[in-house]
């Protein structure tokens, strides 16, 4: 209860917005040829959706989440928030990345109040960064500097340092990919109940059939590069929800057999 | 202190139970000798040196033997005084006996450069002058020491901080813009690796004074490295920092400010440091060749009246200077770069 109150402060007017991917392709050039990394890809989500992204390694998911940022721009299609087109970067799209990448040389305090500085309101706002900081478990690690955190509570603060920001689409480009497998389990709930309470729209992409179909309301599953959508999947279980239940195992089971990886389940 | 050493062992306690009680009991007299050793041989060594000075006639006529005897003692007697105090005098005590091995070889040398000098000229006289008059020179000449100083400080001091100050900012912008980069990099590369001492002959007459001229030339030794290790701390900046800074609202100037600077300063230390020691050789070059005061302009004077022991004393606080700096800007780097603890080895 505690901190579902403290959730509320973080985030007092969040609500999530819908996303649309219309006809989206992309490239990178490589020695002058262009290699094609996403091919006409369109889907919707909606407000406060949690939907994850599936597929091969390599082939374009975490540079489709690069475009929803800003980041890049796609070479065709577009890409908009509550219906504007996606031109740059805009804090109401914040991103985890698979590495924590905390500055180093600011304590977790100062790295989780990046945001409210970058966009001027630190001053006024310095009580959010507490919040946030609540919000991950890490109230004693205020003062820390990154070298000092284990893998874990890193990647906690870089989920800080998002929410601190009142997302509207979080999104999370394997943040839980390179953390052993009980911190895993342990941040997957977390992230579940954060998202739940604060009502943001969520875009993930992961390796990990479990985590997604345990996570998202939709599990999107993309082709070999260049990445097109396979399969769009509803997982329609309600939350909290449980690893052993059946209806998620056999989802996970149909969603290797589309990734090519049901002989060995 | 180690009660088991194999050394130690084979000489006092035979077993565990034997070496517990040894330690338990309080320690006798030479037993604590042995101890604190290097520090009871450091102050031997010191009374050692004022010994030399009183036993045997100066060769030359040096006013200050007599109380460079008295200091001698009086350290002696410092050093034995602390290192029996045990731990009565905290923090300058440790330090003093962790220092003990050092005040035993200085006390050495210093008696050994007294009597190869002063009492028997086995160094050539003029050439070698013993203790007691580089003393006389920090006693008889301290105005003009001090005037070279104090010139020497600002000069190098203003250059310094120029070049600096020139190439940090020369640094940030060509790791930063391409269009910088592109008509500065063979400037760089075309001036940066002459030595700035090339350029003196040109410099002294065409800046208005040998002042000017000598600033500048230290401001060039000093910001040719700063530049070039800025903006390759600049340039090696993780391109993930700036796309977490992008995606919460960062624009180009907190990029630069907030993001590049602080990620770049290990490296512009590396350049400052740098700086620092090729810009203490221009100082010295100018100071001898152009301008008429400062620690360089004193060594040359020395020289052309053959004061050697002017020169030693002026070499001596050069040193001293010159390692101060560094020491400064160690501890400054130390004070901003503290996160770097625990990342880096250091």
């Amino acid at each position: 209860m505690v901190a579902l109150a403290v959730a509320r402060r973080v985030s007092p007017a969040a609500t999530g917005a819908s996303l649309d991917v219309e006809g989206v392709s992309h490239g990178f050039d490589i020695d002058g040829t262009v290699l094609p990394v996403l091919d006409n890809v369109s889907f919707s989500v909606k407000p406060g959706e949690f939907v994850a992204l599936l597929g091969p390694s390599g082939c374009g998911k975490s540079t489709l989440l690069r475009l929803v940022a800003g980041l890049e721009p796609p070479r065709s299609g577009t890409l908009r928030e509550d219906g504007d087109p996606i031109r740059g970067p805009f804090p109401s799209r914040v991103v985890v990345f698979q590495d924590p990448t905390l500055f180093p040389w600011r304590t977790v305090w100062n790295n989780v109040a990046l945001g409210l500085e970058a966009q001027g309101i630190l001053k006024s706002q310095r009580h959010r960064v507490d919040a946030a900081i609540d919000l991950v478990g890490l109230p004693t690690f205020r003062n820390a500097y990154p070298h000092q955190l284990s893998g874990g509570m890193a990647q906690r603060v870089a989920l800080a340092r998002a929410l601190v920001n009142d997302p509207r689409i979080l999104i999370l480009d394997e943040p839980l990919g390179k953390l052993d497998s009980l911190t895993r389990i342990t941040m997957q709930a977390e992230i579940a109940s954060l998202w739940q309470r604060s009502g943001f729209t969520a875009l993930m992409v992961t390796h990990d059939v479990e985590e997604a179909v345990f996570l998202a309301n939709r599990v999107i599953v993309f082709s070999d590069r260049p990445a097109r959508i396979k399969a769009d999947i509803a997982v329609d279980r309600p939350y909290p929800r449980h690893r052993g239940d059946a209806k998620l195992a056999e989802l996970r089971r149909n969603i290797l057999e589309l990734l090519g990886l049901d002989a060995t389940w | 202190m180690s009660t088991y050493s194999p050394s130690r062992t084979a000489a006092f306690p035979q077993s565990i139970e034997e070496g517990a009680a040894f330690a338990g009991r309080p320690l006798s007299f030479p037993a604590s000798l042995l101890a604190n050793g290097a520090g009871v041989f450091a102050s031997v060594a010191w009374l050692g040196f004022g010994l030399s000075c009183l036993l045997w006639e100066d060769l030359g006529d040096w006013s200050r033997t007599h109380g460079l005897a008295v200091a001698a003692f009086i350290i002696a007697g410092v050093i034995f005084a602390v290192t029996l105090s045990g731990s009565l005098l905290g923090r300058f005590g440790t330090g003093l006996r962790k220092r003990a091995p050092w005040l035993l070889v200085l006390g050495l040398l210093l008696t050994v450069w007294e009597v190869a000098t002063a009492k028997f000229a086995w160094l050539p006289l003029p050439f070698f002058p013993p203790p007691q008059a580089i003393i006389e020179v920090y006693t008889d000449d301290l105005p003009k020491l001090l005037d070279s100083v104090l010139a020497s400080v600002k000069l190098q001091l203003g250059g310094y901080a120029i070049g600096a100050a020139v190439g940090f900012v020369t640094g940030v912008s060509i790791g930063w813009s391409r269009s910088v980069g592109y008509w500065v990099h063979p400037v760089l590369r075309f001036i940066g690796p002459l030595p700035a001492t090339a350029w003196l002959p040109i410099a002294f007459f065409t800046f208005p004074s040998s002042w000017s001229a000598s600033t500048f030339l230290i401001a060039l030794a000093t910001g040719f490295p700063v530049t070039v290790l800025t903006w390759s701390g600049v340039a090696s900046v993780s391109n993930a920092y700036y796309d977490v800074a992008r995606t919460l609202g960062a624009k180009p100037s907190f990029l630069v400010l907030k993001v590049a600077i602080p990620a770049a300063l290990p490296h512009v230390f590396v350049g400052l440091f740098m700086g620092l020691g090729s810009s203490f050789a221009v100082l010295v070059v100018a100071e001898m060749i152009g301008v008429k005061a400062g620690l360089g302009w004193y060594l040359q004077w020395a020289q052309g009246w053959a004061a050697y022991s002017n020169m030693y004393a002026a070499l001596i606080v050069m040193s001293l200077l010159c390692s101060g700096a560094i020491t400064l800007l160690f501890k400054t780097r130390d004070r901003l770069l503290v996160w770097q603890k625990g990342v880096v080895k250091w």
